[in-house]
């Protein structure tokens, strides 16, 4: 229990406000309180995000950023949108495909961040942009489809199988959490250099969390098809902030070593939900972005004036 | 610093094995030669004392002996096994080398159990953790080597550089190694665990382990050391069964040294600088004192008593939660470093921690001088580079930081002890008349610690007052006008100075103790 919360109490409040917020407006605006419907819909379009702020988050905690999560998103996307399609076991079969191809992406992020010495924020930038080619040259237009059976499974409008990814994106996090690479995680984030000094293998670690990171933009992208049924080679270019965004509402921080996925996975619901608040408060979608960014830096002022608090009540014992 | 016959315990039957054997081995750091063909040997069953000057390359032979970096040329054996580099713990653990580092390598956001039990956690089902036995398993251990003052729950980052210390030294003797190497292990530990650490360094020892350290305290090295070996610019210079201080720190340092402390008591005492009345915070539980023009006042006691909270609340690092200041003669109230900086005569604060409180690595000597002070050499945002040119070589020439080498240079290529000086000239040039000088010469070699006394003397001479507070009580005993002894965050003790014996400060600083 300590461990839930520890370090992402941040997460957890904003996304309670936001929660509460969302029913107030829906219940003002539409007279009557959300449905299992709403929901619904607000679980399978959050699910995406969710997994990318997990990717993220992970690389976050070792002191690292990912930017490139958009491409993988919108490579697995256009491949995901193409290839899976037909019945039987054919698309089971290319999502593992897909996945695959998530993880070798973060893996050769991975490489160049840990053997090539190049900076994290250097390296993604980089291949962001070779990721997204790469997207372009397999899907040129937006379109594609996804068959019914993946559809039902991953994101059914009608009954809650998101809630059961979620949860297992949950206790994913939960076992990584107990493993010895999920100890090293923090320790590579804390203090690098302390850490290779007692014998951590650092490089092996940040391989390990950029590649999860690909795995879960994977993820991201297959849901992604899988709820709007189509495919866009630009579909992950809004991953980049908001995920970011997410871990930084989760109380993650920036300089690693502290927070925890769990915050970021309530930081990505918080932001969801921003924007159905938005939608129902009747703001003009153009200003969806600002209202988002507002929200933003509300919600990790609130943070760090929380953050001071505490530490000058521990100071003063 | 006694002058008496040293109690180097004399040498123990030869063995053929030796347990760490370094030859021809040269390592280059950019552009400076940290080992020049440097060459060391340790025996099984030996403590082995590694003494020379900041910069004198011991550090860096103790990494390049543990596999942490590679030598550029030379060859490194344990037990007659070749060393090259390794991040494999799992192979360093093979290899059977433990190490505590200078720089503490614990790290700062785990909890104590979580840095204990990095590479070998308790696991249950699955091999997964189990992370409710983390910490009964690393309190067992902490207990097991008499520690029960640190609960293993703590995050590391909150825990005193003491506590912090000793947690990584328990952290280095629970692998049961065959050659332990603690680089600077008593730096940061007060008296009562500097005499644990010694237990145990004797106990592994007398197991047939080879334990090499390294100190500044001279009077350890005597008290611990079987045998010495001193390093030079990079290279070694001698290995003795016996060596005085006085022979030691010639050979570490190339010049000899006569009184190893400047006479102060001759200093003339002016007006008021610093009154404190019943300050209190943290751990400060009500203390009052007076301090006047060309006063050093020393701060002794226990470590933990108080001291670092009297320090940063009088900079504004910290608030205080009761109490007045004031500042020549008028009353000020400090909320933050700023307004010491700006109160009356001027608050100046000297940290211990260089890296963590006061400088910035990959910055040149001059921009880390001149930080303090820029507002003073810049108008309408611009920063005269002249006039700070100037005023930065003036002082760094007159503190002899980095052997007169341009003050172009980053300050992460400067030994300890040039770092702590650049620190030194940073608060000098903001002119203050109140220094609080917070454990500065620790870490620091014995030139340099020199260096420092003598400059502590002349400060106080031009009429600075100066709070004075060392881990090393021998220094407040010997450098100081006056000592005050904090006990419980209060004031235990008064003693007139220079008191000269350091047993007077820790009689009154355990006299009345509730456990002692």
């Amino acid at each position: 229990m300590r461990d839930l919360l520890r370090g992402m109490s941040l997460g957890y409040a904003v996304l309670a406000a936001t929660a509460v917020t969302y029913v107030t407006v829906y219940t003002v605006n539409l007279g009557r309180f959300p449905t299992t419907f709403d929901y619904l819909s607000i679980l399978n379009t959050t699910l995406p995000l969710v997994f990318v702020a997990i990717g993220q988050s992970l690389v976050v905690l070792t002191g690292g950023i990912d930017l490139s999560v958009g491409g993988i998103v919108s490579l697995c996307v256009a491949v995901t949108a193409t290839r899976v399609t037909g019945e039987g076991a054919g698309p089971f079969l290319w999502i593992l495909v897909v996945l695959a191809l998530g993880a070798a992406c973060g893996a050769v992020n991975g490489l160049i961040v840990a053997k090539g010495r190049i900076a994290p924020i250097l390296t993604t930038l980089a291949t962001l942009s070779i990721f997204t080619g790469l997207a372009l040259r397999v899907l040129p237009v937006p379109g594609g489809s996804v068959p019914q059976g993946v559809r039902m499974l991953l994101s059914n409008p009608n009954v809650p199988t998101g809630l059961i990814w979620l949860g297992a994106a949950v206790a994913g996090w939960l076992v990584l959490r107990r493993t010895r690479f999920g100890m090293r995680i923090y320790a590579v984030g804390s203090d690098e250099t302390s850490a290779r000094a007692v014998g951590v293998p650092t490089a092996a670690v940040k391989l390990g969390v950029y590649a999860l990171s690909g795995l879960c933009s994977a993820l991201a992208a297959v849901f992604y098809v899988s709820t709007t049924t189509a495919g866009d080679a630009n579909a992950g270019a809004p991953f980049i902030l908001t995920s970011i965004a997410s871990v930084v509402v989760g109380g993650v921080a920036f300089s690693g070593g502290r927070g925890s996925a769990l915050g970021a996975v309530a930081g990505a619901v918080a932001l969801a939900l921003v924007i159905d608040v938005l939608f129902f408060a009747g703001i003009d979608p153009l200003y969806q972005a600002l209202f988002q960014g507002l929200f933003l830096v509300v919600a990790v002022l609130l943070g760090t004036v929380a953050a001071l608090a505490t530490r000058r009540r521990r100071a003063d014992v | 610093m006694t002058q008496g016959t040293p109690s180097v315990a004399p040498t123990r039957s030869a063995t053929e094995v030796l347990a760490v054997r370094a030859s021809g081995v040269d390592r280059a750091f950019g552009g400076v030669q940290a080992l020049r063909d440097a060459s060391f040997a340790a025996r099984p069953g030996e403590i082995h004392a590694l003494a020379g000057e900041n910069g004198a390359g011991k550090s860096t032979l103790i990494k390049v002996l543990c596999g942490l970096i590679s030598a550029d040329r030379g060859t490194v054996e344990i037990f007659g096994q070749a060393v090259r580099r390794v991040v494999e713990p799992a192979a360093r653990r093979r290899l059977g080398v433990a190490t505590a580092f200078q720089e503490l390598s614990l790290l700062p956001d785990l909890t104590v159990a979580e840095n204990l039990l990095l590479h070998d956690p308790p696991r249950g089902r699955l091999g997964l953790v189990r992370r409710g036995r983390l910490a009964p398993v690393a309190d067992g251990i902490l207990r097991r080597y008499g520690v029960d003052y640190v609960d293993s729950r703590t995050v590391t980052a909150d825990l005193s550089v003491a506590h912090r210390q000793v947690v990584e030294l328990v952290r280095v003797l629970a692998t049961e190694p065959k050659v332990v190497i603690l680089d600077e292990p008593t730096a940061a530990l007060p008296a009562e665990q500097v005499r644990w650490l010694a237990g145990h360094m004797r106990r592994l020892r007398d197991a047939g382990c080879c334990v090499i350290f390294t100190s500044h305290r001279w009077r350890e090295i005597e008290d611990l050391a079987d045998r010495v070996t001193v390093f030079r610019n990079g290279t070694r210079v001698a290995t003795r069964d016996r060596l005085s201080e006085a022979e030691a720190v010639t050979l570490m340092s190339g010049r000899s040294f006569a009184g190893a402390y400047p006479d102060v008591t001759a200093i003339a005492r002016g007006d008021s600088a610093l009154r404190v009345d019943d300050l209190a915070g943290g751990r400060l539980r009500g203390v009052s004192f007076d301090l006047r023009r060309g006063e050093i006042l020393g701060v002794g006691g226990l470590a933990g008593q108080g001291q670092r909270d009297l320090f940063l609340t009088l900079f504004g690092a910290r608030r205080a939660a009761a109490g007045a200041v004031s500042v020549g003669g008028e009353a000020v109230t400090i909320r933050r470093p700023k307004d010491a900086i700006r109160a009356g005569l001027g608050i100046a604060y000297v940290p211990e921690d260089r890296k963590a409180e006061g400088l910035f690595l990959p910055l040149s000597i001059r921009d880390n001088i001149a930080l303090a002070t820029l507002s003073r050499r810049s108008s309408y945002g611009f920063v005269a580079r002249g006039a700070e040119r100037s005023a930065v070589s003036s002082i760094a020439a007159q503190l002899r930081i980095g052997g007169g080498r341009a003050t172009s240079q980053a300050v992460g290529t400067l030994s300890g002890g040039n770092q702590q000086k650049v620190v030194m000239a940073r608060w000098l040039l903001t002119e203050a008349d109140v220094l609080l000088l917070y454990d500065v010469t620790r870490g620091v070699d014995a030139a340099t610690k020199h260096d420092i006394y003598e400059l502590v003397a002349e400060l106080a001479g031009r009429g600075k007052a100066i709070l004075f507070h060392s881990s090393e009580t021998e220094e407040i005993a010997n450098l100081c006008h006056r000592v005050l002894v904090l006990r419980e965050g209060r004031i235990a003790a008064e003693l007139p100075g220079p008191v000269g014996d350091a047993e007077r400060i820790v009689a009154a600083s355990i006299k009345e103790a509730p456990d002692a």
